[in-house]
């Protein structure tokens, strides 16, 4: 009885690693690239994972869309292959993770959405006045600085309620990276960044939460992402160009315009003073932003990653900056123009692993380098039975 | 005499089930010790940088160059929002508890008993997105607005414009969401009352009204204050629900200046803020630095309930609380 049990640990380990390396080299081709990040791009994402997989039945892609900062959090801690982000590294993080590449992936328009019974969408609004609506500044629909730019239209006279989100986000840090540029008060008095100390308004969570309170209450005035605006029916504002001869509404088209004529450092450069609000063209809507994919350059430091793991890593991103960008519009996310495409082609060459280029490393040497390391174990084993637990 | 005879029974094997238990046992202490160990290293930064301040100061100012934090109006609108929902709550859970316990049919009252215990288990995302996509429209509509045109100019708490997502829409859904816990509780030590009390009450002529007064309350009355404070801290430490409902405003706008303000509670500016906190910035150690103070406050809170709801429970042999 009592020598069953060396002998069954015996076996189990000899059963163990072979089991896992066998397990190792026929899922060899089968690859899971994990990223975590920005909620603004899941629904993207989601559709690329579902298209990619049909292409590549081998490559599934684990996207958590747990927030640009936890995303970059998992970057830091290089548990994930990438992270998404509407906002870019700020120099804090930039420390914390050096050498991570930036790559555009696609981009968002914001809208200024409002519920006003009886006005369509339409209303013309500029810069500055957005601002002082969303610094209390301005309180009444029919205040001259509003009536004055929409002569024709009969604003009410009734308290403008302000949504704004509550939970730090992307999409406020292009709103007000907007104001800030426009308006240099909003500047010095509230300031730019995912949260920011808001003067007035009721906060609400996600796009899902401001377009909500938005819809539900007359005379509220909320800053909404662009298809989350179209889903829900909106009525939003046409905002004054950068040119200042045009007030633009937001459509997919007017917020590439925008995008196209902005200029964008180097995939490895420093990201974090990139906006591409209020850019000129007489067709450019005003407020817009890039949402990233951040990489390591040196994908050998990240857990888990193989060489050839990192050529499916690699594949897959240059597969969503040009196949999968057909997949944006449908879903009101905005292509990127072929300036962004051509930059990030750059910086996805410079992705390494280990230093050197990414050579085939098959599963034919998976299994060799499994076997040989049974039959080790195995002799090892046979030779002398003294790691085996005496009961 | 007769002996028992163990099957395997040896002191290694008892050795061994000691050490086990004791692993087990040490593991809740080691966890508690760790989450105070990382409350305090995590908010550590906060407290050198801002000092007494942190407790006291009311700006919220996230931007990176310009940060600056202070958790008074998170504190004061935890308290306020759980203070109102034990006010609505109470009542109710006890007035339930009263009717399980002294008046209801047998028949009625194992089925209640179950839809209670029931209700405390549904989840607060549940209250929460009922809350904001029904409910809210009712409270606006039905009691804030009436409320607001009637006393707005007068009573300072009516005041303000009445949006639906504000303190009292909170206070009230929080008080939803506390009833089942209360009352359940609460039935629990009611019935834990002996009968000889009610009995001698009857035989003095009283009323149920009175036996409820000079017999139930005076045996559970400590013990109904404890398992008031349960409810109290599971409305202190509610996020979801409060977090859609509350309005969220930060800063000195946070300070409830009504029943109808937006406000902001310690843990919705956590479930808010926590997760785009650039790790090791100054926002997340102030975020740490909220959810210490909320650790203590809820540990205060159920270290006194447990002693008040202990207390009712030895007074009275054999009464068992589930």
């Amino acid at each position: 009885m009592k020598k069953i049990l060396p002998a069954l640990a015996f076996m189990l380990l000899l059963v163990i690693p072979a089991t896992i390396l066998h397990a190792g080299a026929q899922t060899g081709q089968t690859y899971a690239i994990t990223g975590a990040g920005s909620t603004l791009v899941f629904p993207l994402m989601d559709t690329w994972r579902v298209q990619y997989n049909s292409l590549h039945s081998n490559i599934h892609l684990n996207y958590q869309s747990i927030g640009s900062g936890a995303g970059i959090k998992l970057l830091e801690q290089k548990t994930v292959d990438f992270a998404a982000s509407d906002a870019p590294l700020q120099p804090s993080d930039q420390q914390k993770a050096p050498g991570v590449l930036t790559l555009p992936e696609s981009i968002g328009g914001i809208t200024i959405s409002y519920n006003l019974p009886g006005i369509d969408k339409g209303l013309k609004l500029t810069g500055p006045v957005i601002a002082q609506i969303f610094m209390g500044d301005i309180t009444m629909w029919n205040d001259p600085a509003i009536a004055s730019l929409n002569s024709g239209i009969n604003l009410p006279a009734q308290k403008i309620e302000i949504a704004h989100r509550a939970d730090g986000s992307g999409t406020t840090y292009a709103f007000t990276d907007y104001l800030s540029k426009v308006y240099p008060q909003w500047k010095t008095d509230v300031g730019q960044g995912k949260t920011v100390p808001w003067p007035v308004g009721t906060g609400a969570q996600g796009n899902a939460g401001v377009a909500n309170i938005v819809k539900t209450t007359p005379y509220a005035c909320g800053y909404v992402e662009l298809a989350y605006a179209y889903q829900n029916n909106m009525t939003y504002a046409f905002v004054q160009n950068a040119d200042g001869n045009a007030f633009v509404e937001p459509t997919i088209d007017s917020i590439a315009a925008d995008a196209a004529s902005a200029n964008l450092p180097a995939a490895d450069g420093d990201w974090s003073q990139v906006s591409i609000v209020n850019q000129p063209g007489s067709n450019s809507y005003p407020i817009s932003t890039l949402t990233y994919v951040m990489i390591y350059k040196d994908l050998s430091q990240v857990n888990g990653e193989t060489q050839d793991k990192s050529q499916e890593v690699i594949n897959f991103l240059s597969w969503i900056i040009h196949d999968g960008q057909k997949f944006a519009s449908p879903l009101l996310y905005v292509p990127l123009p072929d300036s962004i495409v051509k930059a990030d082609e750059q910086g996805i060459a410079q992705i390494q692993f280990g230093g050197s280029t990414i050579p085939e490393f098959g599963p034919v040497a998976a299994l060799v380098l499994a076997i040989a390391i049974v039959s080790i174990i195995a002799v090892s084993a046979k030779t002398g039975l003294k790691f085996a637990p005496k009961l | 005499m007769e002996t028992v005879k163990l099957k395997g029974g040896s002191p290694l094997f008892d050795k061994i089930f000691k050490i086990a238990a004791a692993i087990a046992a040490t593991y809740i202490l080691a966890l508690i010790t760790l989450i105070v160990f990382q409350l305090i290293t995590g908010s550590y930064q906060i407290w050198t940088q801002e000092g007494i301040s942190f407790l006291t100061g009311s700006d919220w100012n996230a931007v990176e160059g310009s940060e600056s934090y202070g958790a008074a109006p998170y504190i004061v609108g935890t308290f306020v929002t759980a203070g109102l929902a034990m006010l609505i709550g109470v009542p109710i859970s006890i007035g339930i508890a009263m009717f399980l316990s002294e008046l209801a049919p047998k028949f009625l009252r194992s089925i209640l008993s179950f839809v209670i215990e029931l209700l405390a288990a549904v989840p607060s995302i549940i209250y929460g997105l009922w809350g904001m996509f029904i409910f809210r429209d009712y409270i606006r509509d039905w009691i804030e607005i009436p409320l607001n045109n009637v006393f707005g100019n007068n009573v300072w708490f009516f005041s303000g414009t009445p949006f639906g997502l504000d303190i009292f829409t909170a206070s009230v859904v929080l008080a939803i969401m506390i009833i089942p816990t209360i009352a359940s509780i609460s039935r629990e030590i009611m019935i834990a009352v002996p009968n000889s009390q009610r009995e001698a009450a009857y035989m003095l002529g009283a009323t149920k009204w009175e036996v409820f007064k000079m017999a139930v309350i005076p045996y559970s009355k400590s013990g109904l204050v404890g398992a008031s404070i349960l409810g109290l801290g599971r409305a202190v430490g509610e996020t979801m629900a409060v977090t859609m409902l509350i309005g969220n405003a930060t800063g000195p706008n946070a300070f409830p200046s009504s029943l109808f303000s937006p406000g902001q509670t310690m843990s919705s500016i956590i479930a808010n803020e926590f997760a785009e906190a650039s790790q090791g910035s100054l926002h997340m150690a102030a975020l740490i630095g909220v959810g210490l103070i909320l650790f203590i406050v809820a540990i205060a809170i159920n270290i006194v309930a447990q002693l008040l709801v202990s207390r009712v429970l030895k007074a009275h042999q054999g009464a068992v609380l589930a």
